[in-house]
């Protein structure tokens, strides 16, 4: 690893002064992925500014009809917690599946969408409940927050402060995983709410997608027999050692028909 | 550039000098001389290196030295007294739950973390936690049988 100047800001306010005036600056929270990429040589940042010390930043709580979870929040925490098993189970469900339980420990909420990576679990939950992002900047709606591959609508330096998760009427999430890595091959989100029926699908595209055929299929009926002669075509998917673009369009139509049928 | 760094360490405060790019698992085996932490992989996958931090496990390949500035960190060293192992490393001896034992030291501090939580954890539920540590010697049967074992006797 390349040596770097480390600092832990007390506030937002400082990590935002930090970053701002770093030459490269990075953003830490639970390091699960920094710090793997640093380790492999892959980035060579200048400072790190860890936001482990923002405490304002973790915590979850129930404002409204919304679940709001601060980016600091650990993965073990959202999965533990009553508020979120209550609200929306398919969150915590979701949140006890990535990774294993050291990576839960550190991992957090922010990161993992501020990462983006194709095959990361949250973004399916944020795109298919309707979620908001909210910055030190401004709120981001759910759905334009991830812009690519790796890519997030957020600005140089921007800092996700919360995310705030609409309550749905029913909301479950089903993963094909990766047996050595844990992260999905294919996830399917699946929420009925005021919003109506959304598909959010992750591990498939270069990014999350919505699957729009399956939601006007299940608007009209929700159960899985709406959408068992639905396939989504291969064209535009992930094809690599671990699953072929076909396999990957296979596997969107068994995980989202499974996460219609645990909604029940 | 060099600091120092103060945390505790298996009851015992400890101070030392690291840079900002130390991880905690070189820390403990180079600084300290506490060697029984492994580093199996650099992906963060393995687990082999897996310790206690503020009483969570935590990968130490996978966490700065200077990030636990402060903090309570347990060992595998840290588990045995004087004069008996603890009762997970005991039923890990007993049920034949290691072969090299490059495995162990994290496999133990995950189940002790494990059975903290989930006092009489299933075997299914011991598979799941276990997730992130990988064993290439015993095919799991065994180390699952230890922690399922361990768990009781720290039940007393
Ligand atoms: C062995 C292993 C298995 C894993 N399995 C899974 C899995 O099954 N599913 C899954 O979804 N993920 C998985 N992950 C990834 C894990 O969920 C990470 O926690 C997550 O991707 C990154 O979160 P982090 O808090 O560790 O962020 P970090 O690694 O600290 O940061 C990641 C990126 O986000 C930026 N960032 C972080 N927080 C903010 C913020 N608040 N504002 C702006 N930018 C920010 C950082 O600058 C950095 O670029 C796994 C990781 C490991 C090591
Ligand atoms: S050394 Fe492999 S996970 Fe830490
Ligand atoms: S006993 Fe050899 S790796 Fe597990």
């Amino acid at each position: 690893m390349y040596n770097f100047e480390y600092h832990k800001p007390a506030s937002v306010a400082d990590a935002a002064a930090l970053i701002g005036k770093a030459e490269d600056g990075k953003l830490m929270a639970g390091g699960m992925t920094l710090l793997p990429t640093l380790k492999q040589r892959l980035a060579q940042p200048s400072d790190l500014i860890d936001l482990g010390g923002l405490a304002d930043l973790v915590g979850i709580k129930r404002e409204g009809n919304a679940v709001v979870i601060g980016a600091m929040t650990t993965h073990g925490a959202v999965a533990a917690s009553a508020e979120v098993k209550q609200a929306i189970p398919g969150l915590a469900q979701l949140a006890s599946w990535i990774g294993d339980p050291a990576v839960r420990n550190r991992g957090t909420l922010g990161g993992s969408i501020c990462n983006n990576d194709p095959a990361a679990d949250y973004p399916g939950a944020v795109v298919a409940l309707g979620a908001t992002v909210t910055t030190n900047q401004r709120t981001i709606a759910g759905e334009d927050f991830f812009t690519g591959m790796f890519e997030t609508a957020l600005e140089e330096g921007e800092i996700v402060q919360s995310v705030s998760f609409p309550i749905p009427e029913k909301a479950t999430y089903e993963k094909f995983r990766n047996p050595a890595s844990r992260y999905a091959i294919v996830g399917a989100f699946v929420a009925k709410g005021p919003n109506g029926v959304r598909v959010a699908i992750t591990g498939a595209g270069p990014t999350v997608f919505r699957w729009k055929e399956a939601e006007a299929a299940l608007a009209a009926n929700f159960s899985p027999s709406a959408i068992e002669g639905l396939k989504h075509p291969a064209d535009g998917l992930n094809g690599d050692i671990h699953a072929s673009a076909e396999y990957r369009a296979h596997l969107v139509g068994v995980m989202t028909k499974r996460a219609v049928a645990a909604a029940g | 550039m060099a600091s120092t760094v103060t945390m505790t360490v298996n009851g015992k405060s400890v101070t030392g000098a690291v840079e900002a790019r130390t991880l905690l698992v070189h820390f403990l085996r180079e600084t300290l001389g506490l060697t029984g932490t492994h580093v199996g992989c650099d992906t963060s996958q393995c687990g082999a290196c897996v310790v206690h931090v503020d009483g969570k496990s935590v990968k130490s390949c996978t966490i700065l030295a200077v990030q636990c500035a402060g903090s309570e960190v347990t060992t595998i060293e840290g588990l045995a007294t004087e004069d008996a192992l603890h009762p997970m490393q005991e039923a890990f001896r007993e049920h034949h739950g290691l072969q090299c034992g490059f495995c162990t030291p994290g496999m133990v501090m995950s189940a002790v973390d494990l059975a903290k939580t989930n006092p009489d954890p299933s075997e299914h539920e011991v598979r799941e936690w276990l997730e992130g540590n990988l064993c290439r010697c015993t095919g799991y049967h065994n180390i699952v049988k230890s922690v399922v074992a361990g768990a009781k006797a720290m039940r007393g």
